[in-house]
């Protein structure tokens, strides 16, 4: 399995929970039970363990070793309270998955009745070949959805049929709107990877779109970002309706900023990010009237997409 | 340099996200001025900054890094913390000061991402 699987394995351990994957239809004996009943049980159902359970609750487990000790053995009691293990450990269904593995890691359990918090009742059983079951098939399902969305938008261009083609994304940006900052530059790069677009190219375009974001949520009532992908280039134009900039030359200089206190303390505003903006494109224009707005025209090309 | 060395190195702890044993860092980016960020950083980078607000992961996401470490053992917010996990992104925190937690990268081999 590659990185990236492995990686989304451990994601899933943390992030799903014991209820998400435990088998529901639990197989379970009462404590009166013979051992000859527990044979069957197991012999039937091809299973090597049963949790034990009294009034919906767990009082014990009993396995297929228990099993062998008592047809050896033969010893007093032929039912499954005198054989089975009682000190039972168990999982809560809403514990992490995490969890349960580290059970099964450190103390070499082989099943875990899963309870649910307020009764204790038994819900359900996690076994090694559970976890492992469902963490496949979670991990198919993710993979063949972003392939086929992948798929799908990277075959964009071969797909349509025109003598140019230009895919249009516009965002509105909202002045003043810290808390989402940064929103509109992230959910472009996704989709210029989604374009499967050079990462040095998506990501020129990212940074280049986040400075300007940043400058329309801190110095204007808000903006509008309009992003066109054509195969040979990708052009950004970012407008807003005010205040302007007094002198654009001077906007340019490296460090320097009119930036109140606010801003700094967001850890922006030191006079960088026209230069960066500069920086990350080809090519760069700035039209600017004080009171009226600003216009912003960012390319950045790409040989082949 | 696999992430739990650095942990070790700084006495870190994870705020959010799983400790990727495959990931392989080389590079230090330190830093409180999210531009300097977007200017110098280069992806799979660590970032080590003083900023605790929802804005470095932001920034993060868009220079690619995928681990964050706070320094002088700030505990970033909810928010941040959210963004993290959404953008799968590691977030650690150490009680080193931005000073000491370079001094320590360094000395153990990890490099500035301007030398690279």
């Amino acid at each position: 399995m590659n990185n990236a699987g492995i990686g989304k394995i451990q994601e899933l351990i943390y992030d799903l929970s014991v209820g998400d994957v435990m088998k529901k239809d639990v197989i379970s004996l009462s404590p009166d039970i013979s051992m000859y009943k527990l044979k069957e049980v197991l012999r039937k159902n091809r299973i090597s363990g049963v949790p034990v359970v009294k009034n919906g609750c767990s009082v014990g487990i009993i396995s297929i070793e228990d099993l062998i000790n008592w047809l050896t053995k033969k010893g007093a009691g032929s039912s499954v309270k005198d054989w089975m293990t009682k000190d039972v450990v168990t999982v809560y269904e809403d514990e992490k998955l995490i969890q349960a593995i580290s059970l099964f890691d450190q103390k070499g359990y082989g099943r875990l009745p899963v309870v649910e918090r307020k009764e204790k009742k038994v819900v359900g059983i996690v076994t090694k070949g559970v976890i492992i079951e469902s963490l496949l098939r979670e991990i198919e399902i993710d993979y063949h959805e972003e392939e086929i969305r992948r798929y799908r938008v990277s075959h964009f261009f071969e797909d349509v049929t025109a003598d140019s083609v230009t895919i249009g994304l516009i965002y509105q940006v909202k002045g003043g709107d810290v808390m989402n900052g940064g929103a509109v530059a992230g959910n472009i790069k996704k989709t210029l990877q989604r374009l499967d677009i050079k990462p040095d190219i998506y990501r020129r375009v990212a940074i280049a779109i986040y400075e300007a974001e940043m400058n329309l949520i801190f110095y204007t009532d808000g903006g509008e970002i309009s992003v066109y992908i054509k195969p040979e280039s990708i052009c950004v134009n970012v407008q807003d309706h005010g205040p302007g900039i007094p002198d654009v030359k001077d906007a340019l200089r490296l460090g320097f900023s009119t930036a109140p206190n606010w801003v700094r303390e967001l850890g922006f505003g030191a006079g960088i990010g026209l230069n960066n903006i500069q920086r990350c494109s080809d090519k760069m224009i700035i039209n600017s009237t004080v009171g009226r707005g600003t216009i912003l025209d960012i390319t950045v090309n790409m040989e082949t997409l | 340099m696999k992430l739990e060395k650095i942990m070790k190195i700084l006495d870190a702890e994870v705020c959010c996200g799983t400790v990727r044993n495959d990931w392989d860092i080389t590079m230090v980016g330190a830093s409180d001025l999210m531009s300097d960020v977007l200017t110098f950083i280069q992806p799979d980078t660590l970032l080590l900054t003083g900023l605790i607000n929802p804005q470095v992961v932001r920034t993060a996401d868009v220079a690619e890094v995928k681990v964050i470490c706070f320094i002088r053992g700030k505990k970033p917010t909810e928010e941040t913390i959210k963004l993290a996990y959404d953008k799968d992104i590691v977030l650690f925190k150490t009680q080193c000061s931005m000073f000491k937690a370079c001094g320590r990268l360094y000395r153990a081999g990890l490099v500035d991402c301007l030398q690279k």
